[in-house]
């Protein structure tokens, strides 16, 4: 039976790679990786949306990751460096920085000219302008940059147990390593799981946040944002 | 660590992986066209609907590819250490993130265009294929080059699994701490990606011209 190993409460407890833990250390991995990326990722974007300087290398940026096979640069990073917590947090949150960049400077850049134009008229300075109006403004697109950012280091981390970094994908090379298919598919559903809800969460925090920013109220956003 | 006499030694190797790769990520492609035109089509008719199909396909997108290389033998019966199960699982996000630029092109196509073209006599098919489609041509290659150009990326994941095309050469570095595999795999893996990205493009300037020198992606 192909369940029978998630069914199994001795396969979650286990305290040696039980997947209690291996779900620990997967989400552990991702918060790294996801905040690493987005305290370099979110200021640059911010500064590259508003100053208009270096967009070509953002959007650049953001297609050629696409092309980047992951397995590929951890393999190489691993084998150059070493295994361990750092390389592989490391390479998750190289994966992870240019959907946040380029969702952070499209957000900026694309906050409602208008608006912009009535802060500058109110006398604003240039970081109040960032601070007050465009990022209130980006923030929608700011988490979806997050949440793809997010999908793409759970996706990463699955395979970061391959060189020896545990995470849920252990379940797939330890059932791979014994021919137990029951495990490998275990760890595969709660992978998927497991990005599904992230996805699903980022999704529903993304639409409150665009509701709050409804660009027919941006005006009024601006101006509140004097007071 | 690197040893470019191992190239020379194993070019029949490298080549023949290449071969797969191009295989396992382009046959995906070429499947989700053609599911996903017709059923990118019938999704944007059913209306408000589309939008609740969108959002599961979105679903779909966030699953893993790992978990869903694994999941894939239950659903087809196949041997875990069968190819066939990559590029099956390559055309289901393909074909997630295919259906979801033929909607979005088709939304994309002016309503006074469309409904000029009746006014002038076309049909509904003729409208969707002299009018709608080629309209919406621009949004679905810019998918189109997005889903090609990930495949390609993809790919090598199920080398965890035992068949990954040129991530077969990322594994066996990993496992004799050689650089040579590993790097040659890399810069094979992103000339690909760049070729049939070109390849992409170069298509669309050619069967699209009407669409040139507008941004698309």
């Amino acid at each position: 039976m192909i369940w029978e190993y998630v069914l199994d409460p001795a396969n979650w407890t286990n305290p040696d790679a039980g997947i209690f833990i291996l779900l620990a250390q997967h989400l552990a991995y991702t918060a790294l990786a996801v905040l690493a990326a987005a305290v370099v990722g979110i200021p640059f974007g911010i500064w590259i949306g508003h100053t208009g300087r270096g967009r070509f290398v953002g959007i650049g940026l953001s297609n050629a990751a696409r092309a980047i096979p992951s397995l590929g640069l951890l393999v190489l990073v691993v084998t150059l460096l070493s295994t361990g917590i750092g390389p592989v947090v490391g390479v998750l949150a190289i994966l992870a920085l240019p959907p946040i960049l380029t969702a952070t400077a499209a957000g900026i850049s694309g906050a409602d000219s208008e608006a912009v134009h009535a802060a500058r008229a109110l006398g604003m300075t240039g970081n109040q302008i960032i601070g007050k109006v465009e990022w209130p403004l980006a923030l929608p697109l700011v988490i979806s940059g997050l949440r793809s950012a997010t999908l793409q280091v759970v996706a990463t981390a699955t395979i970061a147990a391959y060189v020896s970094a545990g995470g849920l994908g252990r379940l797939l090379i330890s059932g791979q390593a014994t021919a137990n298919y029951s495990e490998m598919f275990a760890g595969a559903v709660l992978v998927a799981a497991l990005a599904i809800l992230l996805d699903l969460l980022l999704g529903l925090i993304g639409w409150l946040a665009a509701r709050r920013t409804n660009p027919g109220r941006a005006a009024e956003v601006a101006f509140a944002a004097s007071r | 660590m690197i040893d470019w006499a191992w190239i020379q030694r194993n070019l029949g190797m490298i080549a023949q992986l290449l071969v797969e790769h191009v295989i396992l990520s382009i046959v995906p492609v070429l499947a989700a066209i053609v599911i996903s035109i017709p059923l990118g089509y019938l999704v944007f008719r059913t209306g408000r609907f589309a939008n609740f199909v969108l959002a599961v396909l979105g679903i779909v997108y966030a699953i893993p590819s790992l978990a869903l290389f694994v999941v894939m033998p239950v659903i087809l019966g196949t041997k875990i250490l069968n190819p066939v199960n990559i590029a099956a699982a390559l055309t289901v996000y393909s074909v997630a993130l295919l259906v979801r630029s033929v909607v979005d092109g088709l939304r994309s196509v002016p309503a006074s265009v469309n409904a000029s073209a009746a006014a002038v006599g076309f049909g509904r098919l003729r409208r969707l294929f002299r009018v709608e489609l080629p309209l919406a041509m621009p949004v679905i290659f810019a998918g189109l080059r997005v889903v090609t150009v990930s495949n390609i990326a993809l790919v090598s994941v199920g080398a965890v699994i035992g068949t990954g095309a040129l991530g077969e050469l990322f594994t066996r570095g990993l496992n004799s701490a050689f650089l040579t595999p590993i790097l040659v795999g890399l810069v094979l893996s992103l000339l690909l990606a760049l070729l049939f990205d070109s390849i992409i493009l170069l298509i669309q300037r050619g069967a699209l011209p009407w669409a040139r020198g507008r941004r698309t992606a």
